[in-house]
């Protein structure tokens, strides 16, 4: 397939595996910070294409797996509801709540859980449906947020009034500033989401790369692009450079999609949002503006927004801030599977741990039984 | 997006009393007799007896028996109906046993409401299918539930077959060393019945690969090739099979991802989707497990080639194989003679204890293909 089969092509993966290796000279520690990468990553062994001196860590790049427990509970709780059609992304209906409870559940139970598409299946939903409330289960990180602005938009100038959305919008530059602002913080380089960046450009990562005097590179998701980002990310890094480079030029701009970008502004200003595993981050979330707040599900339900404490023995917070490997986990693969999550990067098929158990639990146990859970 | 059109309605329906399925129609009286009427136009034969129970004779030491229901919505898609489906799946159950497809009893749950006309192009299309595959629909029954208790039609279709040789065609029979010999491109079922239902436009009507597996089958025995196990790759896909296959031989796996065909639009459509191929349904799609070669095994160290390892899988394709006319061979060129595009090797069975199944992929890369834990979700990103 065009646009794919080249950049899945073995010879050339090869050819930056070795040029990774040939300039390699010291360790060097770099994090994807993508669900879709992480996925590519694992699912095509590109770190076992690497040479042992560079470590890749797998950031909290996965938008369904940082989606609070909180806010899993608020939408399983307004799905309950009679009157309510809760929309959602696929993969969100399998993660489960803080009474281990998912919207596949509810589904079953009664609710009307629809799988959507386009956010802006939402708003058809809702005009199908005048006598439901179509509720949005707003997830993602700035790719999908554009969707998200237009629906709400296109909602208020047809005068939808039964939409609304339960907003679990995340934003990625916080996110790379907290991990690199900790004191624990092992991240030499990073990869920048492509998909992100060709919403949001690549302008504000400038700011991050100099403040905290580390290389960033924009990069594809698949493994030629990932290779090729790594090998640009380690030169960076060998030859002391510090700038932000971009490797998936054939999508991404240095400004971006302007006209998306002032669809989110208008419909959407920034908050402070509660990551699972992570905890609350400054203004790495969105949230509806003044002008839009009949359509915040938050209000129209009457549901408040409250920190939940998680289960201790997921380590899934050190996980996604790098500072540990899925199979280091005492619960990896034994007391947390996909088919029973303890904690959010099991849950998603593009969360780390999830991606680690599905294509790798073999191989990180060498020496001991494998790991094979009915 | 209807395919209705495509179905070829050789009869007219047979005269109804009413446009619709009432509750009446299962209730014993005389418009469940119409009913009985409209299947037995369609099913029935100069010499059918109406009563509690069929008799038939079969000749043979063994027969093969299964079963299996039918729900899918819509009724109606690209490449075949619900119909169809519930001959094509029954038959297709029976030839992975090694057996010739017989008789198939068929028992409909009709929703209250459903029009007649739909009625009679499923059972048309039912007809159809079963004279494809030689089988003849010999017994069934009919219940009605009220509307919005059923999907339109739910189908469930019994089937006996004989089974006319000695082998153990099982996945128990699977041993390493095996070829896994594969029919044609996979997941197009699956994302036909996606495209339809979600609305999802591609360029290309993409229709499912839903199709008789008797007649290939038949002609691998009629061939006496030794095959150790064939299975039709329906719900969770080619990895699922693949998978319960190594547990139930404890062997390994070893396949081979750029042998695997998948045709671009539907790679396209699991692209968008965020779905892997390798779990999606198929409904004409088997793979067979043949040794590589039952000739003489010290042949293979003859060929310096291979350095005693075995015939690779790209020589085992290639015209000019030293082992062309060896069991594999043979049956991929009769899956070719009924399945001319992409019937291919896709890997092989190796020793491991472990019950892997490894893919290599497109990059050269290793990585397990384990079982889904639930169905798959279409990913956000």
């Amino acid at each position: 397939m065009k646009f794919v089969d080249e950049y899945r092509n073995a010879e050339i993966a090869n050819k930056y595996a070795t040029a990774i290796a040939s300039i390699t000279t010291r360790p060097w520690t770099i994090m994807e910070i993508c669900g879709g990468q992480t996925h590519s990553i694992v699912k095509y062994g590109i770190d076992r294409l690497l040479p042992p001196e560079i470590t890749l860590i797998h950031g909290p790049g996965c938008p369904v797996c940082v989606t609070s427990v909180d806010l899993i509970d608020k939408a399983i709780a307004v799905a309950s509801r009679p009157e309510v059609i809760l929309c959602s992304f696929g993969d969100m209906l399998r993660v489960p709540g803080s009474k281990s409870q998912d919207l596949l559940t509810v589904k079953a139970t009664g609710g009307d859980v629809r799988i959507v598409y386009s956010p802006l299946d939402a708003v058809k939903i809702a005009q199908q449906n005048p006598e439901h409330q179509v509720v949005l289960f707003a997830v993602g990180f700035e790719t999908t947020v554009p969707t998200t602005a237009m629906a709400v938009y296109q909602a208020k100038q047809l005068g939808i009034s039964n939409f609304s959305l339960l907003v679990a919008h995340v934003l990625v530059p916080p996110a790379m500033k907290m991990i690199l602002a900790s004191p624990n913080n092992c991240v030499q380089g990073f990869l920048a989401a492509g998909h992100v960046c060709t919403v949001t450009g690549y302008e504000e990562y400038q700011a991050i790369a100099l403040q905290y005097n580390i290389p960033i590179v924009v990069t594809g998701f698949e493994p030629v692009d990932i290779l090729q980002g790594i090998y640009m990310c380690v030169k960076q890094l060998e030859t002391g450079t510090v700038e932000v480079e971009n490797q998936y030029a054939r999508s991404v701009s240095f400004v971006g999609n302007r006209a998306a970008q002032q669809l989110v502004s208008a419909v959407f200003e920034t908050a402070p949002r509660q990551w699972r595993g992570i905890g609350t981050i400054d203004d790495s979330g969105l949230k509806l503006r003044a002008e839009y707040s009949e359509f915040d599900a938050l209000n129209r339900f009457r549901l408040e927004i409250k920190p939940i404490q998680e289960a201790t023995y997921c380590i899934s917070g050190a996980i996604l801030q790098g500072m540990k490997k899925p199979h280091q986990c005492p619960a990896f693969g034994n007391k947390c599977t996909p088919e029973h999550p303890l904690g959010a990067p099991m849950v998603s098929s593009e969360g780390a741990c999830a991606a680690y158990y599905r294509y790798r639990q073999l191989v990180e146990t060498v020496g001991e039984p494998p790991v094979h859970i009915q | 997006m209807s395919d209705r059109t495509s179905v070829n309605l050789v009869c007219p329906i047979p005269l109804q009393q009413y446009p619709h399925v009432l509750m009446a129609h299962g209730g014993g009286g005389k418009l469940m007799h119409q009913l009985v009427q409209m299947f037995l136009t369609a099913f029935g034969t100069a010499d059918t007896i109406q009563h509690d129970a069929v008799t038939l004779e079969l000749t043979g030491n063994k027969i093969a028996f299964t079963t299996d229901s039918y729900v899918v919505n819509p009724l109606f898609f690209p490449g075949g109906d619900i119909g169809s489906l519930a001959v094509n799946g029954t038959v297709n159950d029976l030839a992975m046993a090694g057996a010739r497809p017989l008789y198939l009893s068929v028992s409909f749950i009709l929703e209250e409401g459903l029009s007649m006309e739909i009625l009679w192009q499923v059972v048309q299309s039912m007809q159809q299918a079963a004279e494809k595959s030689g089988v003849q629909i010999v017994t069934g029954d009919t219940k009605v539930v009220d509307r919005g208790k059923g999907d339109g039609i739910f189908i469930n279709t019994t089937g006996v077959g004989i089974i006319e040789h000695a082998r153990a065609i099982a996945p128990q029979s699977v041993q390493p060393g095996d070829l896994i010999l594969l029919n044609g491109d996979l997941a197009r079922h699956g994302i036909a019945i996606m495209a339809v239902r979600e609305g999802l436009e591609f360029e290309t009507t993409i229709e499912s690969d839903s199709t008789p597996l008797a007649e290939v089958v038949l002609d691998l025995l009629a061939a006496d090739i030794e095959i150790h196990c064939l299975r039709d790759l329906t719900r969770g896909g080619l990895a699922s099979v693949l998978n319960e296959i190594t547990t139930a031989a404890k062997v390994g796996i070893e396949i081979d991802e750029s042998l695997i065909p998948v045709r671009e639009d539907v790679q396209g459509a699991c692209e968008i989707l965020g779905f892997d191929p390798l779990y999606v349904a198929n409904e004409g799609r088997f793979v067979a497990f043949i040794p590589q070669q039952d000739r003489d095994k010290l042949a293979l160290k003859d060929t310096p080639s291979d350095n005693g390892k075995g015939v690779s899988l790209r020589a085992s394709l290639d015209p000019t194989c030293p082992y062309r006319g060896c069991a594999s061979q043979r049956a991929l060129e009769i899956m070719r003679s009924h399945f001319p595009h992409n019937a291919v090797v896709i890997g092989k069975v190796i020793e491991d204890k472990n019950s892997l199944v490894t893919l290599k992929s497109k990059i050269g890369s290793k990585r397990i293909i384990d079982m889904l834990s639930g169905e798959q979700l279409p990913r956000i990103c």
